[in-house]
């Protein structure tokens, strides 16, 4: 299991590689769309990396309400416990 | 009389360089591109062809990573060398609604394609990326062009095999005749240097043999050829109205004169052994063009190295053009950057434009037995072309019977 600190520098991690945002961008209050400028497929394939690097699974249906980067690190929090 | 359409920037990343001025002055030098595969995939699958002429600038190298990371490497391929078209063009502005894209491909995506059914099958349908579809479609080197430089008058994908690249021109040609765009940046990009299509190439003996000696290997018109080499790559051009080029002082490369069109209707695969589609279509782009056979000086020839493809090429080229065949400077340039199917008419364009606008003709290597049955004469060693009015074709002919040549001329 995963602090919430070590979840977000994961997701971090995983924003950059897809985006080229400076990991310290991904901040806990960003919203994906508006602050971080993620389109839906690049979201989607966060989503799945974010799956495979915590061993999690995160609905499709659970997607639409990942609006920042805190709901995403506090879901993989919940799922992960 | 229809609009005049002229070429202002040219663009392109080969196995002989990674930009025109690199592969250029090698096209004039003679190099090969060909060496064996360092990728471990050509072991683990005991391919019987263990070579290929690979880009000499990997697209990562000029890309962004996340720039890469969406596209397939057939898209990577055409952005780069559109982009030296572009900055080549030096066009600074031009109305959107103006602009088009004809970028072809013969085969698209398919390392996309088949990295997505690994995935699918090794890990679940979950882990299939949702860019798969985008980045697999063989019209995503045209949209990516079309998005990277905001061209909105439609963005075309000829599809016809190695003619492909050749196509994309006449497309091109007929949209600014016809008023519906003034400029358009046209183009070819393959990367199919994969283990299936070496594989499937390979099956069906078109490729050569000789992986103990890749750089000697593609040798049109030499009696010992045994089959094409793989290349890799994409060539573009900024083809434009002249009145448009004229109005901003551009400068001007050479004349996209003419362009033509035809099908074999004979075989899948194997060319009409008497040139007869070959032969329609020189006939139909030199009218297109309003020239004569004596006006042409050089031929960027298809030439894949096939033992079986050659000859039906110098056939129809003694038909279209009489006894001014002997006349004629033939340069086979895929004996240089190998065979890059849907990308190599656009690569050989950039070379029959740059051959008009120098007056040189670029090499064909590893020609030591010219096969007596093609008499034609090859350029071996460095050649000028003559001043004054001259018209130069280049001409492709892909799987499924197509023939495609452009003309072009000085200006």
């Amino acid at each position: 299991m995963a602090s919430n600190e070590e979840i977000l520098a994961g997701l971090a991690e995983i924003v950059n590689e897809e985006t080229g945002l400076a990991p310290e961008s991904v901040e806990m209050d960003k919203s994906f769309t508006d602050d971080l400028d993620i389109d839906s497929i690049s979201m989607m394939t966060i989503v799945v990396n974010a799956e495979e690097k915590f061993g999690v699974r995160i609905p499709d249906e659970e997607v639409k309400n990942l609006k920042t980067v805190g709901d995403a690190v506090t879901f993989i929090a919940g799922a992960q416990a | 009389m229809p609009r005049k359409v002229v070429i202002t920037g040219l663009g392109a990343t080969t196995p002989i360089g990674g930009d025109v001025p690199t592969m250029w002055a090698n096209a004039l030098k003679g190099v090969s591109g060909a060496h064996t595969i360092e990728a471990d995939w050509v072991q683990k699958y005991e391919l019987p062809v263990t070579f290929a002429a690979q880009v000499s600038t990997p697209a990562s190298e000029v890309l962004t990573r996340v720039e890469a990371k969406r596209m397939d490497p057939s898209t990577q391929f055409a952005v780069v060398a559109s982009r030296e078209a572009w900055r080549d063009s030096g066009i600074e502005e031009v109305d959107p609604d103006r602009l088009a894209v004809a970028f072809a491909t013969g085969i698209g995506g398919v390392w996309t394609l088949l990295d997505a059914w690994d995935t699918l099958r090794d890990k679940g349908p979950r882990r299939v990326l949702p860019m798969t579809v985008p980045m697999l479609m063989p019209n995503g080197p045209a949209a990516a062009v079309s998005l990277d430089i905001g061209a909105r008058a439609g963005a075309h994908t000829p599809v016809s095999a190695c003619a492909s690249g050749t196509e994309a021109l006449q497309q091109g040609l007929e949209l600014i005749r016809s008023g519906k765009a003034d400029v358009v940046m046209c183009g070819g990009a393959e990367a199919a240097i994969h283990p299936m299509p070496m594989a499937a190439f390979a099956s069906m003996q078109a490729l050569s043999r000789r992986n103990d000696d890749p750089e000697h290997a593609s040798r049109p018109y030499d009696l010992n050829r045994d089959g094409f080499v793989m290349g890799e790559g994409a060539g573009a051009l900024v083809l434009e109205a002249e009145e448009h080029a004229l109005a901003r002082g551009a400068r001007i490369y050479g004349e996209l004169a003419g362009t033509s069109v035809t099908a074999d209707a004979y075989h899948i695969t194997a060319p009409d052994p008497g040139g007869l589609g070959a032969t329609r279509a020189l006939k139909a782009a030199l009218f297109d063009a309003r020239a004569l056979p004596s006006d042409v000086v050089h031929v960027n020839a298809h030439a894949t190295s096939t033992p079986v493809g050659d000859k039906p090429e110098y056939i129809a080229l003694k038909e279209a053009f009489g006894s001014h065949v002997d006349n004629v400077a033939v340069s086979a340039t895929k004996s240089q950057t190998g065979h890059l199917l849907g990308a190599s008419g656009a690569i050989e364009a950039v070379m029959t434009v740059l051959a008009v606008y120098d007056r040189s003709a670029p090499m064909t290597i590893n020609l030591e037995n010219q096969d007596p049955e093609i008499p034609l004469d090859v350029v071996t060693s460095e050649r000028k072309l003559p001043g004054g009015d001259i018209v130069a074709l280049s001409n492709s002919f892909g799987f499924g019977g197509h023939n495609a040549v452009v003309v072009i001329r000085n200006v």
